[in-house]
């Protein structure tokens, strides 16, 4: 229980970071290209998830929440806030803590007809369940010779948090990468998190649905479209978020930011680095990136997550193995979560994680410049 | 049967007066003339029941003649199924597990005569029976064990993973399926359909910590899900009293009312089954219910319940052994008849590797040239 105290007060400390960050938030939405018109509304990270629930529970009758403290209190990180209110007990429900039961009552309410959200308060505890998700979500529709399908959404933040030390900083896009059966969702911006929230809700398949913790608070622009209920963003397709012709940066969740903020630094020296927001880990669109390693003939992969077996490693087999190799003027190379449990002390955690200048450097390192 | 008495003697410590469950297949009694065209009355054994937090079901059962002959014939297509089951498999035919439930023939055909079309079963890997009671067909079951495309999951599940629209499998993973059984009650409920979902375990799978947290579930929010218990007395190779510290696992609910029935008796099955079925459906939430079973027939013919129910129908005067054996016959050739069509199905085709993986059909996410898989398609 100490350790879920810790992270509802840290719902405190990631929204003071958050307030803290609107003109770094201004300042990326800036460099954020690709929009139809200029954009008029802006909306937080949880604003868009909560919406995305919010429209299709309206939309949907089967769609239902359930989880630790998504109801009365609001949500651990408050992104089921308003929703009892709005949709009463029936449809959102707080469950005891108990991981696996709960994903296995998941599980059981979608293969009978129902559309579960099943917010898990961090990927972290989900390990308690990762059986259910696994062994009873993704393969039942193939072991059934597709006779019984399993729409479920497991949600929650993932990946590395702030002061929390090993057991409730870890990124799982890689364990959940590696099933077949299962879509995977990583998204980064409140446009991705509203649109693909949406899109896994309605998707037939069990999709495990990662958000970061750390992304809560942070605000993007939203266009007209996105702002529409009916705005859904294909499970499996990246996002170009800034197009460049001498590097391509594939990064997902936080990373982005940082790979966007890296390609300003790079951009002051003249170097056009294009940043790919995955958004999908699986299925992986790895067509845009293999178009935009032609295009560039260098690749750097960023994740929070461990470096072996992981996301970056997968992204760079399948690169190789590819006519893209073909292309490639220099090594791969992967800006990974350092091997090790996350530490506790501020520096050592620091260490831990890749930042800004880390994905310039490497950036440049692929361009042969070591200055 | 050195357990059982182990088991009686901490009971009567336990719970006082309370003696141990019945187990025979032929205990029970004509209450009145058995009638071949109207249903008449039987009396189960006293000691058929036993209860937790509840009152036990009333002994007396109405049966009639059709549905005794009927749950004869069906529970002999059952074991002959089985039958020709370990039969391909000792030649090799069928491939890795295969869970046999010779011997708890009265609990599937049982459930299946106590319950409606519409209600729900999930079960773990001993799924044979359910599958076919459940909408499958034999030929379905054995062309799935041989790994036919006739099979009822294609060929792609096997033994322990079969499906029908109101059967939810054939699980592999020993508990895993009592917290989904907990959703699928969930569903009903949230759909307001008066529909029973029956999640069912073995004794084994009872100490799993996910059986526990979809039993504080299902009271916490009064789902109608009866968890029913299978006590064949093993959990794979270890027997209940080494496994469990309470073996009595109709007590094991904590607030959940339980009931303990013998499973050997058809008849106290249905019995059972319509009692806890009724009760799920009035709102009183979850209520677990133990079958004491023997898995591979008894040691005895009281403890076969085929030929405890054979006993009954040739005691009441309801058919002639030689009218059995045609039953039997007829079983026999149903099972002989579907064991030769689903030989006679072809393997899956290769491109079934790749289908059913996605619901909107599958694009492959690894599909570089350098994947060493032996066959790659993309659908």
């Amino acid at each position: 229980m100490a350790a879920r105290a810790s992270a509802l007060s840290r719902l405190a400390l990631a929204s003071s970071k958050a307030r803290s960050a609107p003109s770094f938030a201004t300042r990326r939405a800036a460099l954020i290209r690709g929009y139809a018109s200029q954009p008029e509304h802006s909306m937080t990270v949880r604003e868009a998830l909560n919406t995305a629930m919010e429209e299709e529970m309206l939309r949907d009758e089967k769609v239902f929440i359930l989880g630790e403290e998504v109801a009365r209190y609001n949500g651990a990180y408050k992104v089921t806030k308003g929703l009892l209110d709005k949709f009463g007990e029936k449809r959102v429900v707080d469950t005891p803590i108990t991981e696996m039961g709960f994903a296995g009552l998941a599980v059981g309410a979608a293969l009978s007809g129902l559309r579960p959200i099943c917010e898990f308060m961090t990927f972290n505890f989900a390990m308690q369940a990762i059986d259910q998700i696994v062994n009873s979500g993704a393969k039942t529709y193939y072991m059934s010779g597709g006779n019984v399908p399993c729409p479920v959404v497991f949600r929650g933040p993932n990946g590395a948090a702030a002061g929390v030390a090993a057991q409730h900083s870890q990124d799982y896009a890689a364990w959940y990468g590696s099933i077949p059966g299962l879509k995977v969702v990583s998204p980064w911006s409140a446009e991705d998190c509203k649109g693909l929230l949406k899109a896994a809700i309605r998707d037939p398949n069990p999709v495990v649905f990662l958000e970061n913790e750390m992304l809560y608070g942070v605000s993007f622009p939203m266009s007209a479209e996105a702002m529409s209920d009916n705005f859904l963003l294909p499970i499996g397709k990246c996002k170009i978020e800034r197009e460049g012709s001498d590097v391509t940066i594939v990064a997902h969740s936080k990373m982005v930011t940082h790979s966007l903020e890296a390609a300003e630094e790079l951009a002051k020296e003249g170097i056009k680095a294009e940043v790919i927001n995955l958004r999908s880990i699986r299925p992986l669109d790895i067509d845009t990136i293999k178009k935009s390693v032609k295009k560039t003939n260098r690749l750097v992969i960023v994740e929070g997550g461990f470096p072996a077996f992981g996301v970056g490693s997968e992204i760079c087999a399948q690169i190789v193995e590819s006519e893209a190799f073909d292309y490639l003027d220099a090594p791969v190379e992967r800006v990974t979560g350092a091997d090790v449990p996350t530490p506790y002390a501020t520096n050592l955690e620091a260490l831990s994680f890749p930042d800004t200048p880390l994905i310039v450097k490497v950036a440049k390192r692929a361009l042969y410049r070591t200055n | 049967m050195a357990s059982l008495a182990r088991i009686s003697s901490r009971l009567s410590r336990r719970i006082p007066l309370a003696r141990a469950i019945q187990t025979s297949a032929d205990t029970t009694q004509l209450a009145q003339d058995a009638s071949h065209s109207e249903p008449f009355t039987v009396k189960l054994h006293e000691d058929s029941f036993r209860a937790y937090r509840t009152e036990i079901p009333g002994l007396e059962v109405q049966v009639t003649k059709d549905g005794l002959l009927s749950m004869y014939k069906e529970m002999n297509s059952m074991r002959r199924m089985e039958m020709a089951s370990d039969a391909l498999y000792k030649q090799k035919l069928i491939r890795g597990f295969c869970h046999l439930a010779i011997g708890q023939e009265a609990v599937s055909v049982g459930l299946e005569r106590g319950i409606t079309p519409e209600d729900r079963v999930i079960t773990a890997y001993r799924c044979h029976p359910f599958a076919v009671l459940r909408g499958g067909t034999i030929k379905g079951v054995i062309a799935e064990l041989l790994g036919r495309q006739a099979g009822m999951s294609h060929g792609k599940g096997g033994s322990m993973h079969i499906f029908t629209p109101s059967f939810f499998g054939g699980n592999g993973i020993v508990g895993a399926q009592v917290p989904v059984g907990a959703g699928i009650a969930f569903a009903q409920k949230y759909m307001e359909k008066p529909v029973a979902t029956y999640a069912m375990y073995g004794d084994g799978a009872s100490n799993q910590g996910q059986v526990f947290e979809a039993f504080n579930m299902a009271k916490l929010w009064d789902l109608p899900v009866v968890f029913v218990c299978e006590n064949n007395k093993y959990g794979m190779g270890t027997s209940a009293e080494r496994s469990s510290s309470n073996p009595e696992y109709f007590t094991r609910g904590d607030k959940i009312p339980g009931i303990q029935a013998n499973g050997m008796d058809i008849i106290a099955v249905k019995k059972a089954v319509e009692h806890t079925r009724e009760w799920v459906l009035s709102g009183k939430g979850p209520i677990i219910l133990e079958f004491v079973t023997y898995r591979y027939g008894g040691h005895s013919s009281t403890q076969d319940p085929i030929r405890g129910l054979q006993r009954y129908i040739e005691e009441w005067g309801l058919a002639t052994e030689e009218e059995l054996k045609k039953l039997d016959k007829e079983a026999k050739a149903e099972v002989d008849q579907a064991v030769e069509e689903a030989k006679a199905s072809p393997i899956p085709f290769e491109h079934d590797l790749w289908t059913d993986i996605y619901y909107n059909g599958y694009r492959a996410p690894i599909h570089c040239v350098g994947v060493s898989v032996k066959r790659f398609t993309t659908i």
